[in-house]
């Protein structure tokens, strides 16, 4: 159990090469923070900095208010589960589970009980004796958690443990990790590049983007309020609709110059991009604008219906966007639709990318 | 490479027939020489069926052997032989494994220069440097003893070369992975590496067994006295013997037994052999 705390923490491959800039993070006893961006963003770097696997080039990592910048990874006192699993082939899963104990000198009945422990816990008991190659995906992917767990670590790190199952697998692995980490209550960092795990795991969630922090916050915080045009088009499946405008004298005009009426809507003198998700949009029968929000007119490009819903392709403005209806959807490719964004489902993006805090 | 055509069979089978008829003729010729007597040898043509006196030949190839090569025994050579061909082999995967795994995981200055050190040597062949590795035995009193006889012959760039290779194949998680686990440098040589390398080293223990049992111009340097030499110089010494008949039944016999030890070698550990080479286990 143990707290984790990162302070300005940057890394310098070479002599500039930034690959983390930066970085202040807090994460508090028990919780799982998720780091997650696009690949290259240096979420990697940043979890092998907290294992102790790469050298922090600047900054502190705290674990358990303790610093461990000098300390090796073995003296952190955390276990990672490894994109690979990175089982040692020749040994059994029992010895995989206890070898990191038995390099820290534990008795022999202890390990036992501890293997044995999260053998059960895992649903592994039937497989202790058999070698990683006789191992299915999902059940290597076990035992590299069983791995992490019988150590009782202050701190377990995880890198990208999912993306080598497939789909369904997956979806369990996530729900099964998540409520693991519940049960154990111990404090953990998670990385990944799907923003669908990201967004269920977390307790807390950091937005990581050209190795800076975009945005912290708790998933559902970040969805609704998201800090830049990065967040708002990386979080979410399918992502919110930007669409750039900019002000003249009477009112609001889209990039094809097509003048939209929105009331009470303050745009910057040098334009700003309208964010909206896809699910926050009323498709609306008549040709009425609706009070206190933003009515377009889209041209459907295409219907996807995937079964519980449809997703509507259409062009505003220019811009391509997405209008996700509930069942089915009756439009057909040319129709037009006229959508309206309800105010408090709006948001409003700078040039810069950064939100503009309308209320 | 499966196909149902049973001409295409047929004739697949015969080359390989022949071939193992033309590669194994010689040795069973051999044999078939090692159990006649020195006249039935010596009055052509030579039988293709087994003589009568293999009992004969073995015994006095084996036991009645004193004062034939300069009064040494052929168990002695033998002997001599399997101390130099293990040591070889041995002291090979010792000292090339453990450098190989230290070009390959550590990171210390100098690193490049030390591997192209060793990769250069083996652009030299062994003749071009046989005159100052010989200077250098002589200095050091190492004539006649199994130090000077093994070894110059221990370091290996082609065996540095290929655990190279195979350490280059260990995923860094793994790597990783036992250092969170808490294995230094020399737990992780010890009980991920070495295990995970046994495959290799048996193909290399076969391969280096047989060089080092076959050599032939670096003993015949190395060794004046005869209770020193090797099998395959032995064997040359008895056939060069120029006031006395080369005793042809008893050279057979000798080379018989000089096969043998490599044949049981790689009879023995043939499943490892095969499995290092065409297959690594990660």
């Amino acid at each position: 159990m143990a707290n984790v705390e990162l302070t300005n923490v940057r890394k310098v491959y070479g002599s500039s090469v930034e690959a983390v800039k930066g970085i202040n993070i807090a994460i508090d006893d028990g919780a799982l923070c998720v780091l997650v961006g696009p690949s290259g963003c240096g979420k990697s770097t940043l979890l092998r900095m907290i294992a102790g696997l790469e050298s922090i080039t600047d900054g502190t990592v705290k674990i358990d208010n303790k610093l461990v910048n000098d300390l090796g990874p073995a003296e952190r006192d955390i276990a990672m589960v490894f994109q690979n699993y990175a089982l040692y082939p020749h040994m059994k899963v029992y010895d995989n589970m206890a070898y990191g104990l038995r390099n820290r000198g534990m008795p022999k009945d202890q390990i036992d009980k501890r293997v044995k422990d999260a053998a059960q816990i895992l649903e592994l008991t039937q497989l202790l004796e058999r070698r990683p190659k006789e191992l299915s995906g999902g059940q290597r992917q076990r035992v590299a958690m069983g791995r992490a767990i019988v150590r009782s670590p202050k701190v377990f790190l995880f890198d990208e443990p999912l993306s080598n199952l497939d789909a369904k697998l997956r979806g369990q692995m996530r729900v099964e990790i998540k409520n693991l980490q519940r049960q154990l209550g111990v404090t953990s960092v998670y990385v990944t590049h799907d923003q669908l795990e990201a967004m269920t795991l977390a307790d807390i969630l950091v937005v990581m983007n050209a190795g800076s922090v975009e945005q912290i916050g708790a998933p559902l915080d970040i969805y609704e309020k998201p800090a830049s045009t990065f967040v708002a088009s990386f979080i979410g499946a399918p992502p919110m609709n930007l669409v750039p405008v900019t002000a003249d004298g009477s009112g609001l005009v889209l990039g094809d110059g097509t003048r939209i009426g929105a009331e009470g809507l303050v745009i910057p003198g040098n334009g700003a991009l309208i964010g909206f998700r896809p699910e926050d949009l009323e498709v609306s029968a008549g040709t009425d604008t609706h009070a206190g929000g933003l009515a377009l007119d889209l041209k459907v490009l295409g219907v996807e219906p995937v079964g519980a819903e449809s997703y509507v392709y259409g062009m505003v403005g220019g811009e391509r966007v997405v209008v996700r209806v509930p069942g089915r959807s009756t439009s057909q490719t040319e129709d037009h639709l006229r959508v309206i964004i309800p105010a408090d489902k709006l948001h409003l993006f700078g040039t810069d990318g950064k939100r503009i805090s309308s209320e | 490479m499966i196909q149902n055509n049973p001409i295409g069979r047929l004739i697949a089978h015969a080359i390989l027939i022949i071939g193992i008829l033309i590669v194994a003729f010689p040795i069973y010729y051999t044999f078939i020489a090692s159990t006649q007597s020195l006249q039935e040898i010596l009055r052509p043509p030579l039988s293709l069926l087994p003589g009568g006196h293999f009992w004969e030949n073995y015994s006095a190839a084996l036991f009645g052997g004193v004062g034939r090569i300069g009064g040494v025994g052929v168990d002695r050579l033998l002997f001599n032989t399997l101390v130099m061909a293990l040591g070889i082999a041995i002291g090979k995967i010792c000292i090339s494994i453990l450098s190989a795994y230290a070009i390959v995981f550590f990171r210390f200055p100098g690193r490049m220069i030390f591997f192209w050190l060793i990769f250069i040597t083996l652009m030299l062949p062994v003749e071009v440097r046989i005159l100052p590795t010989y200077k250098i035995m002589v200095d050091l009193g190492l004539i006649d003893t199994y130090t000077g006889l093994i070894l110059p012959l221990m370091a290996s760039a082609t065996a540095t070369l290929l655990f190279r290779q195979f350490f280059m194949t260990i995923p860094g998680e793994l790597v990783e992975a036992a250092r969170v686990d808490g294995a230094g440098p020399w737990r992780f040589f010890k009980d991920i590496l070495l295990p995970l390398s046994k495959t290799n080293i048996a193909a290399l223990f076969v391969i280096l067994f047989i060089y080092g049992w076959t050599q032939y111009l670096w003993p015949l340097l190395m060794t004046n006295r005869n209770d020193m030499s090797t099998i395959v110089i032995g064997l040359r010494k008895m056939i060069s013997f120029a006031d006395a008949d080369t005793e042809w039944h008893l050279v057979m016999v000798t080379c018989i037994l000089a096969i043998l030890p490599p044949v049981l070698v790689v009879v023995l550990m043939q499943r490892w052999f095969v499995r290092g080479l065409v297959e690594t286990e990660k």
